[in-house]
């Protein structure tokens, strides 16, 4: 079943005037249900720019996307944030919680958003998130009281609040130190495997890119490789 | 219910406890203003009401008189000489005609709440050497005192005024040098007198009118100005005392008589009331303004700061109207608050006021009423204007583009 079809997708900055710069050329790409896929490339590939596009952040300039089989070309700026908010999940490279919330808060926030008042149910979703990313003890920390890593964790639960088809990460370990970077890839591993959640990560880090499944690589917004991992790395330690 | 807007609240109030400094001073700075014009608000409605209560505690908001007399030129004949100049016709003490009549019609007119007949004339107050010039004022006790509540304004004896009796104000008693149950004579220039006994002093907080002023029974004052049977005046107290020159039209329309309202006889001090409203509502306008000012900067500066929050919302779900809403709330908010603050500060001022603002007899310089609604008006009005200042903030914090807004 398929998660996210992209079909000839360009992106362009600046139409019509003349620094008009086209950063996407054609893309086309299919990220099935569970995929755990890497997308890697040089800076100023496009990675990001691809992923604000899947992550229904951008719009295209031409060509068709798809999320969960509905084609999000013709949606209005209402439906747009419905889809976002209920199957995509972000792991940006920094955290960006949100200070003023704890732990708890901020995992519970993208459902708090959804649903417009707070119940216990969905304090129970958050508390069993952050139990998965072993957050537990802190679930009442403020954002800003707890480590580099464990801020990262609390983000891949909020991303998962909702329990969305996709997850976009975009370089979730870019910020951290080797063993954070390995602990918040294991995390999001296990979920994967678990949850059958589907995974696409930026990742300039080639050790990281070949714990995914699926490798697809961008140069200069064109897919110049899109293949199978046969030697996939199953967690930190080989 | 279920999409009541608790998730704005919750991001608003976090919000703004996160820049809790900056909250609080904008809090306190709403207070300050809004404590300004809500004490301005009340000191001059105070005022307005002091002058108003005063003037009308010795005058009627309408008064009717009968109408002037005037010299008319000889018609035209024919071979006949015509004097090229009319001279003005002096004006005597009239009575009304039909007095009654009119009194009984006036008295079915929309609006007014009381009629009274009086007789009203130039008099001497003579008392051993002292003589003082008085305006001899003959009533009707029941109805009169329903339009002039000089009942209420007795300091010393009784107002059931007789045949024989006399009220008179403080300072006239005082340049008389007499007191309640002495007597002093009433002379006018027809060549009438009385003796009559004086029964209560009246003191309308008007030294004029306590000089001035002195009330007999009708049927004494005719007897005295010579209007056996008239009246020269009709007083008509209204609901409004504000609406009096709208009747007073009203009632001159169906009559030739002359009917003027307290706010003709008065015009100047309408004149000034009117200008300090002006200069008030341009200070409490500019006062109110720099308030919204404040809001709408303090919160553009939280927009440009909270950027990336808003981003973050935005990709986690959160609509634009929800991000809307969240300002729009802080504005509210900071306005309520900062409106209660200045509704205590402003009540504050005003107990001061009460006690400190004195006569130099130690008497009060005028009365301030404490309306609880000026502080419910204030407090809807700020809230509104907070909304209104976070509206722009607001809409830009909702228009922000997620990839922009995180990237930034």
């Amino acid at each position: 079943m398929e998660t996210l079809r992209l079909s000839g997708v360009h992106k362009s900055y600046g139409v019509g005037t003349p620094v008009e710069l086209e950063v996407l050329h054609g893309i086309d790409l299919v990220l099935e249900r569970g995929e755990f896929t890497a997308l890697v490339g040089p800076s100023g590939s496009g990675k990001t720019t691809l992923l604000n596009l899947i992550g229904l952040l951008d719009r295209p300039n031409a060509g068709r996307l798809f999320i969960e089989g509905q084609e999000t070309g013709g949606l209005g700026e209402e439906d747009i944030t419905r889809l976002r908010g209920r199957s995509i999940g972000f792991v940006f490279q920094y955290h960006y919680l949100l200070p003023a919330f704890t732990a708890l808060e901020n995992v519970m926030m993208p459902i708090l958003a959804a649903r417009g008042r707070p119940d216990d149910e969905m304090r129970a979703t958050a508390a069993t998130l952050l139990d998965r990313v072993g957050l537990t003890p802190w679930r009442d920390s403020k954002a800003t009281e707890i480590s580099g890593g464990q801020q990262q964790r609390v983000a891949i639960a909020r991303a998962l609040a909702m329990n969305p088809a996709l997850v976009l990460a975009d370089e979730p370990s870019g910020n951290l130190d080797t063993a954070s970077a390995d602990g918040v890839f294991d995390v999001l591993r296990e979920i994967n495997e678990t949850s059958r959640t589907t995974f696409l990560i930026v990742t300039h880090d080639p050790r990281l890119a070949q714990r995914c499944d699926r490798i697809v690589e961008l140069v200069d917004g064109r897919i110049v490789s899109d293949r199978p991992n046969a030697h996939v790395l199953r967690s930190s330690s080989g | 219910m279920k999409r009541f807007a608790f998730f704005e609240l919750i991001v608003a109030f976090r919000f703004m406890r996160e820049g809790l400094m900056q909250t609080l001073l904008i809090i306190l700075g709403v207070g300050l203003g809004g404590g300004v014009i809500v004490f301005m608000s009340a000191l001059l409605s105070g005022l307005q009401a002091n002058v108003v209560r005063r003037t009308l505690n010795y005058q009627a908001p309408i008064r009717i008189l009968p109408p002037d007399q005037v010299a008319r030129p000889l018609r035209a004949v024919e071979g006949a000489e015509i004097a090229a100049q009319v001279q003005p016709r002096s004006q005597r003490l009239r009575s009304i005609d039909q007095w009654q009549k009119i009194r009984d019609q006036i008295e079915r007119t929309p609006d007014v709440v009381a009629v009274t007949p009086v007789v009203a004339g130039p008099g001497f107050a003579l008392r051993g050497d002292a003589s003082k010039s008085v305006t001899i004022t003959g009533i009707e006790p029941e109805s009169y005192f329903r339009v002039i509540a000089l009942d209420e304004k007795i300091v010393a004896g009784r107002h059931d005024i007789g045949p024989l009796d006399i009220v008179i104000g403080t300072e006239l008693a005082k340049d008389l040098g007499a007191n309640v149950g002495d007597k002093f004579r009433l002379a006018t220039a027809v060549g009438a007198n009385a003796t009559l006994t004086v029964i209560g002093l009246f003191d309308f907080g008007n030294k004029g009118a306590n000089e001035r002023n002195v009330y007999v029974a009708l049927r004494s004052a005719q007897n005295l100005l010579d209007l056996v049977g008239g009246a020269s005046a009709i007083e008509v107290k209204v609901r409004d005392p504000f609406a009096a020159e709208t009747i007073a039209q009203t009632i001159r329309g169906g009559t030739d008589l002359q009917v003027e309202s307290w706010i003709v006889t008065n015009a100047q001090f309408f004149t000034a009331m009117r200008a300090q409203i002006l200069t008030n509502t341009l200070i409490r306008l500019f006062v109110g303004l720099t308030v919204a000012l404040g809001i709408a900067s303090v919160l553009v500066v939280s927009v440009i700061q909270k950027q990336k929050e808003i981003g973050i919302l935005r990709a986690m779900g959160a609509s634009r109207g929800q991000v809307l809403r969240v300002f729009l709330i802080q504005g509210g908010a900071v306005a309520l608050a900062g409106s209660v603050l200045g509704s205590a500060l402003a009540w504050t001022f005003l107990l001061a006021w009460r006690e400190l603002a004195r006569n130099p007899d130690g008497t009060l310089m005028f009365i301030v009423e404490i309306e609880p609604s000026l502080f419910a008006i204030a407090m809807v009005t700020a809230t509104l204007v907070g909304i209104l200042a976070a509206a722009t903030p607001a809409r830009r914090a909702a228009r922000l583009d997620p990839v922009v807004a995180i990237r930034s």
